[in-house]
């Protein structure tokens, strides 16, 4: 199902908790049966969740972290936000955002601006284009790789050198923060 | 066309399980490569190349390349044949399908004419059957640019039932890691006659002979 949240018009950040409906008597506070903070729109709630009964044919456009567990057939962006196709999320989409974790499948062109994390047990076919990529053994992946590296690193590459951290360039540093768990290793 | 001359080098300790009936345990091994430091050298002044490996996706073969400013296209082709052609029983004699000989050219170098400039084959070549053999290496010919190589294994061994598989990572551009994953009985064996007139349409072939009975060869598009 659909992630309540994403349905539900909430109140500014600044402003105070909802207020109760009209019929509701006053001696009986107003009973949340979602966590508080699902009525909160700041970036501590976490990821928007696509659950894996959904199924979703088109293009899914976000402005925060998403987590996919359900089949997606066609596009996702999330530019600035990282995505996370769980383990039973099916996407033959093409697929574009900040960072992209991959537990499930993934048939489709993946590009990443900061990161790509491919675990064990996760398939991915496609090309992609990304600053660093991080491969679990198990994982299964079938594709070309292109490293896009910054101006700044790229004449300090040499053989045997180890892999894969770059350095950013000041015109587009980005602050890489994970909303959840250490993906780094 | 010109073919250089067999010329045999003896390389690092033996990585070919000494009792061949066994399962291997799953442990890397590290070896020299003449045959890849060849490969490494053929494009050490180049950038943005694209380098074909049929090892299947690893850290080590990815890190490896990229950081030497080119671009990997991994498949991992053993697994490939496995999921077409089936199990160890079958294995070889599904090479005589056509159709599904076709679904594996298909998956696996459907590349326009010129895509690579270098080839990982590792020693995968070895469990192909004819004719889906020289239809690959045929296809591969397409695929490489002129003047580009390919590096290949072939088990040296002629009288062994089964020879190890493996997973192959690069660890520098002379050293490789050789971690088993099973055996599985050959297409095929080879020797050096057999072998040059596999890569006939090259321009040139180059062996290295090492004391683990591994035959390295160096093909030049």
């Amino acid at each position: 199902m659909w992630n309540k949240r994403k349905e539900e018009e909430y109140p500014p950040k600044a402003g105070p908790a909802p207020a109760a409906p009209a019929n509701q008597p006053k001696e009986n506070p107003p009973m949340s049966t979602a966590p508080a903070a699902s009525h909160h729109v700041s970036d501590s709630r976490g990821p928007a969740i696509i659950g894996k009964s959904v199924m979703i044919k088109g293009q899914i456009f976000s402005r925060e972290d998403l987590t996919i567990d359900g089949e997606v057939e066609g596009s996702v962006e999330l530019h600035e936000h990282r995505l996370t196709v769980g383990p039973h999320g099916k996407l033959q989409a093409g697929v574009k955002a900040r960072e992209i974790v991959v537990l499930g499948s993934v048939h489709g062109n993946v590009e990443a601006s900061d990161k790509i994390d491919i675990r064990k047990d996760a398939r991915l076919v496609g090309d992609i284009k990304t600053a660093r990529i991080v491969i679990e053994d198990g994982a299964y992946f079938k594709g070309s790789i292109d490293i896009t590296r910054p101006e700044t690193s790229k004449a300090a590459a040499t053989p045997g050198a180890k892999p894969m951290v770059s350095t950013p360039s000041p015109a587009n540093a980005a602050v890489v923060s994970a909303p959840g768990g250490d993906l780094n290793r | 066309m010109l073919k250089d001359r067999w010329r045999a080098e003896t390389g690092a300790p033996v990585a070919y399980p000494q009792n061949r009936g066994a399962v291997s345990a799953a442990k890397p091994q590290t070896r020299a490569s003449h045959g890849l430091e060849q490969f490494f050298s053929s494009i050490q002044d180049e950038q943005n190349l694209s380098i074909l490996d049929f090892a299947g996706a690893s850290q080590a073969n990815i890190s490896f390349i990229t950081t030497l400013g080119h671009r990997i296209y991994s498949n991992d082709i053993v697994r490939t044949l496995e999921e077409t052609f089936g199990g160890d029983g079958e294995f070889v004699a599904n090479q005589a399908d056509p159709v599904r000989c076709g679904k594996f050219l298909r998956e696996s170098l459907d590349f326009s004419e010129n895509s690579f400039d270098g080839a990982l084959v590792w020693d995968t070549l070895q469990f192909l059957a004819q004719p889906l053999l020289q239809d690959t290496v045929d296809r591969l010919f397409h695929i490489m640019r002129p003047q580009s190589y390919l590096l290949a294994f072939f088990h040296a061994e002629e009288k062994a039932d089964t020879i190890p598989l493996y997973s192959y990572r690069i660890v520098e551009s002379k050293v490789l890691s050789l971690t088993p994953r099973g055996q599985r009985k050959p297409a095929q064996y080879f020797n050096n006659r057999s072998l040059e007139k596999l890569f006939q349409k090259f321009n040139s072939v180059k062996f290295f002979l090492t004391r683990d009975h591994l035959r390295e060869v160096i093909v030049r598009r």
